[in-house]
């Protein structure tokens, strides 16, 4: 029997699964619209690849991933790209966020896929690649890029690998189906993990009150020679990751440190199974399982929910009465929040949907006063004195709140769950963490702004005593000129050629600054021509949302407006640095510093000239007819395809608009004859 | 649809403020019953009058202050504190003096600072010190116990409260008293000679002492506090009489069980020191101050000049729990034993 750890604290709250334990996970099905949002991770918004109006495959990629904490989107069925816009989402301030809305055609036709054969003959680095193409997050409710977590920092030694399959949460089973179905692609999973981590130990921690999860891992378990399946005593929240590690390894992850600093990475077993399926089928993440529960459902249960699954569409299915429910539970009811629309799409991160009735979790009782009796720093599984983190929160006190570790407070809500006068201690707790962190950046933008004006007047220091200088060394050189015109003799230094060569190095200088030339311009090139086609989409977008009478034709106009500028701001860099790189050799080449001045204002007019309006509007011509065809060409397609009349709309519009504008442009030329 | 937008915790546990409130009322049940075996019914007249006044008391205050009166008066508070001071009080108390207690214990101890929750002081310890030092005559008769002496019936209890100039109850010294006052017998001769020192620490004291522990015990059972504060206090009290014993001699302060058994230390561990407003928050600091108290109750019974200690003890320490907090703060989760950051 491996030895377990206790952490401090913890709470025993009405577990209510069986509720939803009745069946076996069942299919969704496909809903006539999915709404993707690009975030649906921690980290950076992922990047759309796909425009409106585009047919996509099953499991095709709709947006990529960018940067490094940030995971791409793929499509969770076949269909149109119908819009791309802002959508209300799952969020706790209820606001909206943009999204790919994707209108399925039922066909539920797959892209090719790329399997792997034998994930032990690829680089570690090969694996990561292919767990973060696939676009996994953790799925246990955080939503941290997967693939980031199981890129140690080089050096670190993975000693533990934790697969979390707690699921402390009340209500929540959606880990335990998955347990009891998936056990077999679950060990795969671990034993890619295994491959990918070399860790000493693995510990599949479970919580006992799942015993046929932990009869079906048993048996699953000979696949994952290595393993070991460690049961321990429900409580909350032995589910939180800083708790299990403790109850596992009796190790604590330092304050603002990352479990690898205990040498531990931990996974949910729906990540790992995602794993599975990403590394052995090449299949990415587009669907999850969900469970929909609550008193306020007629048929709860576990479902396979496609990702950008509408809530309501999920209800739907499971006889939900809406009169009863008060309010849409995403999450468990200790740390999950309610929505505020069950429109709102299904995500990576949506392990449950709670709707429970009035009886069954009641309306909070107005807060009675703190009688500090305690029993919120008994029940803190972070070992923090919840009544007097509350108490200076009250009083905006935040050197007190961080002293008492306010920071290390993980939400857990064990604290409000057991004051017996129903204070909203966490609520208190969030808003106080916003508020320091605001009160850090203000500080933060306070000393760069010191610092900046401090770095500009030493600047102007600097740059009067340089005039100094520079009018003394002028002064010097005149006196010689003079001693040495009264004297006879040959002058020391010939001040205009001393010119030249000070114009000589600054321009050398300019150009090691852009240390490979044909590279840089390259660059500039590629900056317009991306930023070009950036416009060219947002243009398309907001005349289609001009199509569909949308609301959000002002927030698109202003996006057009700044790609427009940006667009401007890269050709101009362009072109100064297309005319500095030709004016260099010529100034070389000069002696004449006169001469140098003269092809230089030549070579600016031949600047201007190319930015002539004419051509300006010629060139715009040219581009507005490219995209006319492309235009053309897609709607002629989606006739052929006989595909969504709204769709037909939206791109007949855009065809009109493009005709007008290039009628528009056409009369601001002159006469063909006459150019 | 309007759909409910509240943050989690959505789920909340049974315990609820007035329900705590009403378990110790319920838990001091068999103290009560025991002090009335022992004393009649002086000690029942005082907590219903003493609750009769602390509710007028209070109303008074949240109309005052501008509260609203049903949601607060719900939460028991004022009862709990009504119900311990008239416990801690002689039976047989005059209705004025019983009056004027609680006025001070609700108006001044807890409403002028800010109601519950912001009081420093313990309210019924700090509304019984006020009337021991202003009126100690007083509050220092208590009657004879049964068997030692009559015991007046219901309605000559009744006068003694609201008709006080004709009732002429017999007081006596309590066993604390006679240890306090004796210098000159051993230990066992002075048992020999008294019998209100009762088998180990005065007659019927020792069953109101159980009697409070069994409440006690009970509500530690439910989990209305922890066992911290009380515990420490009666190691600490068990601890100081051990250690000064002295063998039984004429100057000793009396044995750990006579300390344990007699006056209000039952009471006043499992009563006063575990209201939660005015101790230490931590478990540490639980402890601390459960500790002190019980040097201080064992202090100031042999060495000061009042019938008991509990009530000066427990406000001292009131006084303490505040920095008490402050050095003993946990260790947070992820942070080395030292306190500090890593
Ligand atoms: S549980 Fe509630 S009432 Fe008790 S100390 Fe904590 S915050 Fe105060
Ligand atoms: S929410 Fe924070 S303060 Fe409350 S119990 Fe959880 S960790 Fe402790």
């Amino acid at each position: 029997m491996r030895k377990l750890f206790d952490f401090h604290g913890g709470i025993h709250p009405a577990e209510h699964k069986h509720l939803s334990l009745d069946g076996p996970v069942t299919e969704a099905g496909i809903p006539p619209e999915l709404v993707l949002p690009l975030a649906q991770h921690i980290g950076a918004a992922a990047e759309p690849v796909v425009a409106v109006g585009d047919r996509v495959l099953k499991g095709q990629l709709l947006a990529e991933a960018n940067g490094f904490v940030s995971v791409p989107l793929h499509a969770p069925s076949s269909g149109t790209v119908t819009a791309i816009e802002e959508r209300l989402i799952a969020h706790p301030s209820g606001h909206t966020a943009t999204c790919i809305v994707l209108a399925t055609d039922g066909r539920d036709e797959w892209t090719t896929l790329e399997p792997t054969a034998d994930y032990r003959a690829l680089e570690p680095d090969a694996l990561r690649q292919r767990i973060r193409n696939a676009g996994i997050a953790g799925m246990g409710g955080a939503g941290f890029p997967t693939a980031v977590k199981l890129s140690p920092r080089p050096g670190s030694q993975v000693q533990t690998l934790i697969i979390n399959g707690t699921e402390c949460e009340p209500y929540i089973t959606a880990d335990d189906v998955l347990m009891r179905e998936q056990a077999a692609e679950l060990m795969a999973g671990v034993q890619i993990l295994r491959h990918l981590l070399q860790p000493a130990q693995t510990l599949i921690g479970v919580e006992d009150n799942k015993p046929e999860a932990i009869a079906a891992l048993r048996a699953a378990l000979p696949a994952a020679p290595g393993a070991e399946i460690v049961v321990f005593p429900t409580k909350y929240p032995s589910g939180g990751e800083k708790q299990l590690i403790e109850i596992l390894t009796g190790k604590q992850v330092p304050s603002g440190g990352l479990p690898l600093d205990v040498g531990v990475i931990c996974q949910n077993v729906g990540s790992v199974a995602a794993i599975h399926d990403a590394v052995i089928h090449g299949r990415p993440l587009i669907s999850r399982i969900t469970t929909v529960t609550g008193e306020a459902v007629q048929h709860p249960g576990n479902f396979r929910v496609l990702l950008g699954t509408p809530m309501s569409y999920l209800l739907a299915r499971t006889g939900y009465r809406m009169e009863k429910n008060r309010r849409l539970i995403m999450g468990g009811p200790m740390m999950g929040f309610a929505v505020p629309d069950a429109s709102v799409p299904i995500v990576k991160t949506t392990n449950c949907l709670l709707a429970p009735t009035e009886a069954e979790l009641p309306t909070p009782p107005p807060a009675q006063a703190c009688i500090r009796c305690g029993l919120c720093a008994q029940a803190c599984p972070a070992s923090l004195l919840p009544q007097q983190l509350f108490w200076f929160a009250r009083g905006k006190e935040y050197d007190k709140l961080e002293q008492h570790n306010l920071f290390d407070c993980i939400e857990c809500g064990a604290c409000s769950w057991v004051c017996p006068s129903n204070i909203p201690l966490v609520q208190y707790y969030r808003a106080s963490k916003a508020e320091v962190l605001q009160l850090r950046r203000d500080n933060e933008r306070a000393e760069h702004a010191r610092l900046r004006f401090e770095a500009r007047q030493e600047r102007l220091a600097r740059e009067e005593a340089e005039k100094l200088a520079k009018r003394a060394a002028r002064k010097q050189a005149a006196e010689m000129r003079a001693r040495a015109t009264v004297q006879g003799s040959e002058p020391v230094e010939d001040p205009i050629q001393a010119a030249i060569d000070r114009a000589k190095a600054k321009k050398a200088a300019q150009q090691a600054g852009a240390d490979n030339p044909a590279g840089e311009l390259e660059k500039l090139e590629k900056a317009v021509v991306t930023t070009r086609a950036r416009l060219d989409t947002a243009t398309s977008k907001l005349e289609q949302a001009r199509a569909e009478g949308s609301d959000l034709v002002e927030a698109l106009q202003a996006g057009v407006e700044k790609t427009r500028t940006k667009l401007a701001a890269a050709e101009a860099a362009l072109q100064n640095f297309q005319q500095a790189n030709t004016s260099v050799p010529a100034a070389a080449a000069a002696v004449d510093p006169a001469e140098a001045a003269i092809q230089k204002a030549l070579q600016s007019r031949q600047a201007e000239a190319q930015l002539s309006p004419e051509d300006k509007t010629r060139d715009q011509l040219g581009k507005l007819e490219q995209r006319l065809e492309k235009s053309r060409a897609r709607l002629a397609d989606s006739r052929d395809s006989g595909e969504d009349p709204k769709i037909i709309d939206a791109l007949e519009a855009t065809v009109t608009r493009l005709e007008e504008k290039r009628a528009a442009l056409l009369a601001e030329l002159p006469a063909p004859e006459d150019a | 649809m309007g759909l409910l937008r509240i943050t989690s915790p959505h789920a909340h546990g049974p315990l609820s403020t007035s329900r705590v409130m009403q378990y110790v009322l319920l838990a001091t049940v068999p103290g009560v019953i025991a002090l009335t075996h022992f004393f009649g019914f002086g000690t029942l007249i005082n907590i219903a009058w003493a609750c009769v006044v602390a509710l007028g008391c209070e109303s008074l205050a949240l109309v005052l202050r501008r509260r609203p009166l049903g949601f607060y008066l719900k939460d028991c508070s004022a009862l709990v504190t009504a119900t311990l001071l008239a416990i801690a009080m002689p039976p047989y108390s005059p209705w004025w003096l019983i009056a004027v207690g609680i006025a001070c214990a609700i108006l001044l101890a807890k409403h002028l600072y800010g109601g519950l929750g912001y009081n420093p002081f313990n309210p019924a310890m700090a509304g019984y010190v006020i009337l021991l030092i202003s009126f100690p005559v007083q509050m220092t008769s208590w009657s004879g116990p049964r068997g030692l002496s009559e015991v007046p019936g219901l309605l000559e209890a009744l006068q003694a409260c609201f008709h006080p100039g004709a009732f002429d109850g017999v007081t006596m010294a309590t066993p604390l008293d006679i240890m306090r006052q004796n210098d000159s017998l051993l230990m066992e001769d002075l048992w020999a000679r008294t019998p209100q020192l009762g088998r180990w620490a005065g007659l019927g004291w020792e069953w109101v002492n159980l009697a409070f522990l069994a409440g006690g015990a009970w509500l530690l059972y439910q989990r209305v506090f922890t066992w911290h504060a009380p515990l420490a206090m009666l190691a600490s009290l068990s601890l100081m009489a051990a250690l000064f014993y002295d063998g039984g001699s004429s100057a000793s302060g009396g044995s750990p069980l006579f300390h344990l058994l007699s006056g209000a230390t039952m009471f006043g561990a499992f009563f006063i020191v575990t209201d939660p407003v005015t101790s230490a928050v931590s478990v540490r600091g639980r402890l601390i101050y459960g500790a002190m108290i019980g040097a201080l109750v064992y202090t100031i019974r042999v060495r000061g000049n009042y019938p008991d200690a509990v009530a000066f003890a427990v406000l001292i320490m009131n006084l303490a729990a505040p920095l008490i907090d402050n050095y003993t703060q946990p260790r947070t989760y992820g942070h080395h034993r030292s306190g500090g950051e890593q």
